[in-house]
């Protein structure tokens, strides 16, 4: 099984987010996903550091995909994912217009903002040319178990969504924008101060939810910790990655060791709250009622 | 020529209603999952279909069928069974969102007209002119992420007709791109065709507050002999970084009638009315209302104001992303 860093789906300081890419040099990770999945206009404040982190992450012998945009409404950012396949490298798609526009010959894999819920989809794209489909988070295992084996068919690697808070929604509204008073146009970057996007809780003060611009994330991590040997039996090829502010690339080593079976299972759970004491997880779109619901007897 | 009006039916009364009330086309679902308002005691089993289909057509009507959940793996069947029965019924066209049944029903069933479905999001001229290439489809039922201008811009760069929502229930997401509802009952508009569902809805009496709750998390609190609205997720109470309040969205209802000339100007067909879940005199009386709308902008009389207002949810309303500064 392989570890896939999905894109940053946070705003940070541009020397922060060529940081992050630095760091994860040294990672134990097969494929990095980077650049802009949320918001076009965060582009432009960390575009110029990109050459030089595909550089860094190639030389690392790391393989570096770049993702589209997650909603592609404007001119500007219908240019902006024709010129995805511009810089050489695989493009993950995560809103169909990038498929509209690549190249009809060019090998591909699909994001989990795509909605892939079934085995005639997943073939409809791997006949396009998708190489690797990452499962939407909603999906349940039983729907992941039959994805992986028509993946398997028709030589698509099949990768599932193991850690980080799960993007929930995305809407042509900014939420970051609306809470100072703002538009999306005049935003003024209120997104940029949480690092991890901004906590959203219930009036009785439960944690719920997770806001980042136009994108709504869950409040949990999602931890596939309780499912890495159900996701391995089934053939599943990845597990993804999505980045948080603090000690990633060591998380990314927690699962490593997961994959490898130097943890057990409970292990890998045990040590994130070890090391972020308060951590909420949830695995319940894999296996449980409801997406938010964990597996552990933690929280 | 005049605007389309396309009007909800969830039950054969409705649909009755809203053809004898001027509707153009109407549009349902079958009673199962494959449809997103997979809600109880709605939609049609297959006999009702084609029932109502033959109604509508005799009355210079069309009728649309929703099957716009996506097919769960492993049984996908059931869907690819909802399209050959529409077919079957004579439905004028199936509205779809799900790439691998659009491929189904152009390769078995080329003959029924495809309509794209809101739920596919599909929010620019390039990626609506994809599936009109790729599967043959001839209107698409615009994301409701838009403003007059970009819908406009988008008519300018396609063939395929263009479909809006102007009145009734609002989704704040790109619809089939939330999993909200999952996320806290399991169960969501993707794969169950339902959100925030009655199911998991609970309301708590806490010492003078009422507190409406879905699937464990309060969505809203009101004083006891308040009205307490329905906890939908997008529409919540909710706090972050010490403010509290509606952060996602008010609990507005669409109304964008004021916008049905700029609409037109912009090259709309058709204009869609959101709520399988609503009454049948509801949907007549609104029915109505737009055609009346439609046929006045059509002999260039004005329109009549505010004949809507008091039909939408708690009197409060929006244009959504129709106008920009909404985003």
């Amino acid at each position: 099984m392989e570890l896939t860093v999905a894109p940053n789906p946070f705003f940070w300081a541009a020397d922060d987010w060529e940081a992050l890419y630095q760091d994860l040099t040294a990672a134990p990770v097969e494929r990095v996903v980077l650049g802009e999945l949320v918001c076009s206009k965060r582009l432009p404040f960390y575009q110029d550091r990109i050459p030089k982190v595909i550089e860094s992450l190639q030389a690392a012998g790391k393989q570096v995909v770049l993702t589209s945009l997650a909603l592609v409404t404007l001119k500007r950012e219908r240019k902006l994912t024709a010129q995805l396949a511009d810089l050489g490298l695989e493009v993950e798609v995560n809103d169909l217009t990038a498929l509209a526009q690549l190249p009809r010959d060019l090998a591909f894999s699909v994001g989990p903002l795509v909605n892939v819920y079934n085995e005639s989809t997943l073939r409809w794209l791997a006949a396009r040319g998708a190489t690797r489909i990452s499962l939407p988070p909603e999906l349940p295992l039983a729907s992941v178990a039959v994805l992986a084996r028509a993946g398997a068919d028709c030589g698509v690697a099949v990768e599932v969504w193991g850690h980080g808070r799960v993007p929930l929604a995305i809407s042509g509204r900014c939420y970051h924008a609306r809470l100072h008073g703002r538009t999306k146009d005049n935003c003024q970057f209120a997104c940029e101060e949480d690092a991890d996007g901004l906590e959203v809780r219930t009036l009785e003060d439960q944690p719920f939810l997770t806001m980042n611009g136009v994108q709504t994330l869950s409040d949990r991590y999602a931890c596939a910790d309780y499912q890495i040997e159900t996701l391995q039996g089934a053939g599943v090829s990845a597990l993804r990655l999505s980045p948080q502010s603090s000690g990633f690339p060591d998380l990314c080593g927690l699962y490593r060791d997961r994959i490898e079976g130097r943890l057990a299972m409970g292990e890998l759970a045990q040590r994130l709250q070890h090391k972020a004491p308060g951590l909420r997880l949830s695995d319940g779109f894999l296996t449980g009622e409801s997406g938010a619901d964990w597996s552990g007897t933690s929280r | 020529m005049v605007m389309e009006i396309v009007c909800p039916a969830g039950t054969p009364a409705s649909l009755r209603a809203a053809v004898k009330a001027g509707a153009h086309t109407v549009y349902c679902g079958f009673n199962d999952v494959t449809n997103a308002r997979n809600f109880p005691g709605l939609n049609f089993d297959r006999a009702e279909m084609r029932e109502g289909v033959a109604f509508a057509h005799a009355h210079g009507a069309k009728v649309l069928v929703a099957i716009n959940t996506f097919p769960r793996a492993g049984a996908e069947d059931i869907w690819q069974r909802a399209v050959a029965d529409a077919a079957a019924a004579g439905a004028d066209a199936v509205i779809l969102a799900d790439p691998g049944l659009l491929d189904y029903a152009a390769r078995n069933h080329p003959q029924i007209r495809r309509h794209l479905s809101v739920q596919a999001a599909a929010a620019n001229a390039d990626v609506i002119n994809f599936y009109a290439e790729t599967f043959g489809v001839k209107r698409v039922v615009l994301p409701r992420v838009l403003s007059v201008p970009e819908i406009a811009a988008i008519n300018a760069e396609t063939e395929v007709e263009t479909e809006v929502f102007v009145f009734g229930g609002l989704c704040v997401m790109a619809e089939g791109r939330c999993s909200l509802s999952s996320y806290a009952t399991g169960l969501s508009p993707n794969m169950n065709g339902v959100c925030s569902p009655a199911s998991h809805v609970e309301y708590r009496d806490t010492g003078g507050v009422l507190d409406a709750r879905l699937g464990g998390y309060t969505i809203h609190q009101v004083g006891k002999d308040e009205p307490a609205p329905y906890p939908t997720l997008c529409k919540g109470c909710f706090s972050a970084s010490g403010k509290q309040g509606h952060l996602f969205e008010d609990p507005v209802s669409l109304n964008a009638e004021q916008l049905i000339p700029q609409l037109q100007r912009a090259g709309v067909t058709a204009l869609k009315i959101e709520g399988r879940q609503r009454s049948r005199s509801y949907v007549a009386q609104v029915v109505r209302n737009f055609r009346a709308a439609v046929d006045a902008l059509e002999a260039g009389q004005p329109l009549p104001v505010g004949m809507l207002a008091r039909l939408s949810e708690g009197q409060a309303t929006t244009t959504g992303a129709y106008k920009k500064t909404w985003r």
